[in-house]
């Protein structure tokens, strides 16, 4: 495998787009990569697209037929809330094993106002939901319950989580891109209804439209394109290994620890390394659980890194300077790709008013229930 | 000449495949589970081959306890249309080593009135009918009386 470097990335700001398609909005995050990579599709070798709710529906082509229809080879990706990461991994894969030199990856998603995700699904034979009669296959029900099972192992609090989503939002009022930008107090959070104990209404990602684009190509081409190529240290995908509750308490927590540490080996770099994190708070509890996964801390940990600011702008190792899922938003398919592209633009020195300052290397973390875990090193 | 079809006697059926109705008099209701003759795995309901070991050989078939654990718990207030909130949404495991997503009721949906590990057991209860009639019954928890 070769060395491969983004040379483009952009988003659109996540929020409701009811007017526009979903095509219509990758070719927008598509045109907007390509005018940072300063390509053109004529250029382009390779195109992958990731969408989940229109897995159906040749989303790649589509957008291809907005702005530049070469015959390349189209691949349509759909895997859970890791849809778009897994997306720019193909990409990747395409370009590292030499096959391809330019490869653009694409994420979109338009979710409207839908309401809660994940679910129950029909009975297994009898037909009938099990939602609320069986438990709750729910997201919010889902993260609240691995939120939970972090209390009762290492007495984390609901106060704790809490201060993720102070963090988060605050983080968010300094990226444009973010879908809310709105401070929260932690009163404000604590008191705002539940949702899924112990995950409140700002403790819980919106849902949204959005996409997001990255130009990558071999690193030998990349000094073409861009002063500032952006190497790809590390790019891993998990499923989840056998677990003694997994599929009935959905376990987020092995796959995540075993992508880490595939990335970091493939890297060469370790935790200590690392100059800011995106990863996947798609609720409040989520993301302390994290911490420990990714090994930005010891077990039990989480909780005290919080407590202390550690994952605050300005902290020792910044989580989620964008505003994180909570805040930034969550269009499932274009996730993955935004997370790569905050990252990006950090190590670019790029980033704004949010910018880490300094930052050498940076991890991109997601997970889709199911489930699917991707983990991206990017180095500056 | 065809004959008309009797109309099918109303049914008690499962909610799902893994929750097995009384026999018989005498006969409980109870969770089927399944463990692997090679590596010991337990698994809720059936499964093709064990997907810790790769084994293939056919499962034992495990009557599950009605008695358990509750491992955690979520308090859901927001849910799908139709399902009535607040609840409680727990991770039951029994001592096979399976693990069970069910509600828990018998008990005001407060995280105050939840204990890690305090137990609990299984019962069933109509939770619908359908078009044809037939009773679909689905398995709870509820805090357990007495010892176990």
């Amino acid at each position: 495998m070769r060395d491969v470097a983004i040379v483009g990335a952009a988003m659109l700001k996540f929020g409701r787009y009811p007017d526009k398609t979903v095509p219509e909005l990758g070719a927008q995050a598509c045109l907007l990569a390509l005018k940072d990579a300063g390509l053109t599709m004529k250029e382009v070798e390779i195109f992958v697209s990731g969408n989940l709710y229109q897995a159906n529906a040749t989303v790649g082509q589509r957008i291809l037929k907005e702005i530049g229809q070469t015959g390349i080879p189209v691949i349509n990706v759909a895997n859970a809330c890791a849809t778009g990461s897994t997306a720019f991994r193909e990409a990747y894969m395409s370009v590292a094993s030499g096959a391809y030199d330019i490869a653009i990856a694409v994420g979109v998603e338009q979710m409207g106002k839908m309401g809660l995700l994940g679910g129950g699904g029909a009975g297994g034979g009898s037909g009938i939901s099990t939602e609320g009669i069986l438990g709750s296959g729910l997201m919010p029900a889902v993260f609240g319950q691995a939120g939970v099972e972090h209390m009762r192992k290492y007495g984390t609090t609901f106060e704790q989580f809490a201060k993720v989503a102070v963090k988060n939002h605050k983080h968010s009022m300094a990226n444009p891109y973010s879908q809310y930008q709105v401070e929260t107090s932690l009163e404000d959070v604590m008191n705002a209804r539940v949702v899924a104990w112990p995950n409140t209404l700002y403790m819980c990602c919106p849902t949204g439209d959005g996409a997001a684009a990255a130009v990558i190509t071999s690193m030998d081409k990349a000094r073409q394109y861009t002063t500032k190529p952006i190497k790809v240290a590390a790019s891993v995908l998990t499923s989840d290994p056998w677990s003694e509750r997994d599929l009935i308490l959905p376990d987020v927590n092995t796959l995540t620890r075993n992508a880490a540490k595939e990335a970091y080996e493939k890297a060469g770099l370790g935790p200590k390394d690392l100059d800011l994190i995106e990863l996947h708070d798609c609720f409040a509890t989520a993301e302390l659980l994290h911490y420990e996964n990714l090994g930005i801390c010891g077990e039990g940990e989480a909780g005290r890194m919080v407590d202390e600011g550690e994952t605050m702008v300005g902290g020792r190792i910044p989580v989620a300077p964008s505003g994180g899922l909570l805040s930034k938003g969550h269009p499932l398919g274009a996730t993955g790709v935004a997370n790569i592209c905050e990252v990006v633009w950090h190590l670019r020195g790029e980033a704004g008013d949010r910018q880490v300052e300094g930052a050498k290397v940076g991890l991109a973390h997601v997970i889709g229930l199911g489930s699917a875990c991707t983990i991206h090193v990017l180095q500056a | 000449m065809a004959q008309a079809e009797a109309p099918a006697t109303p049914q008690q059926k499962p909610i799902v495949p893994f929750l097995r109705l009384p026999q018989g008099p005498g006969d409980k209701a109870h969770l089927q589970g399944s463990r692997c003759r090679q590596c010991g795995a337990t698994y809720l309901g059936s499964r093709m081959a064990c997907s810790r070991c790769f084994s293939t050989e056919p499962m034992e078939d495990l009557r599950l306890s009605d008695r358990g654990e509750l491992h955690v718990f979520s308090i859901v207030h927001q849910s799908a249309p139709g399902v009535p909130v607040p609840y409680v949404a727990a991770i039951v495991d029994l001592p096979e080593g399976v693990s069970v997503r069910c509600n828990i009721e018998g008990v005001e949906p407060d995280p105050s009135n939840l204990r890690f590990g305090m137990p609990v057991e299984m019962f069933t209860e109509k939770v619908h009918t359908d078009r044809d009639g037939n009773e679909i019954i689905a398995f709870k928890f509820r805090p357990a009386n007495g010892t176990s």
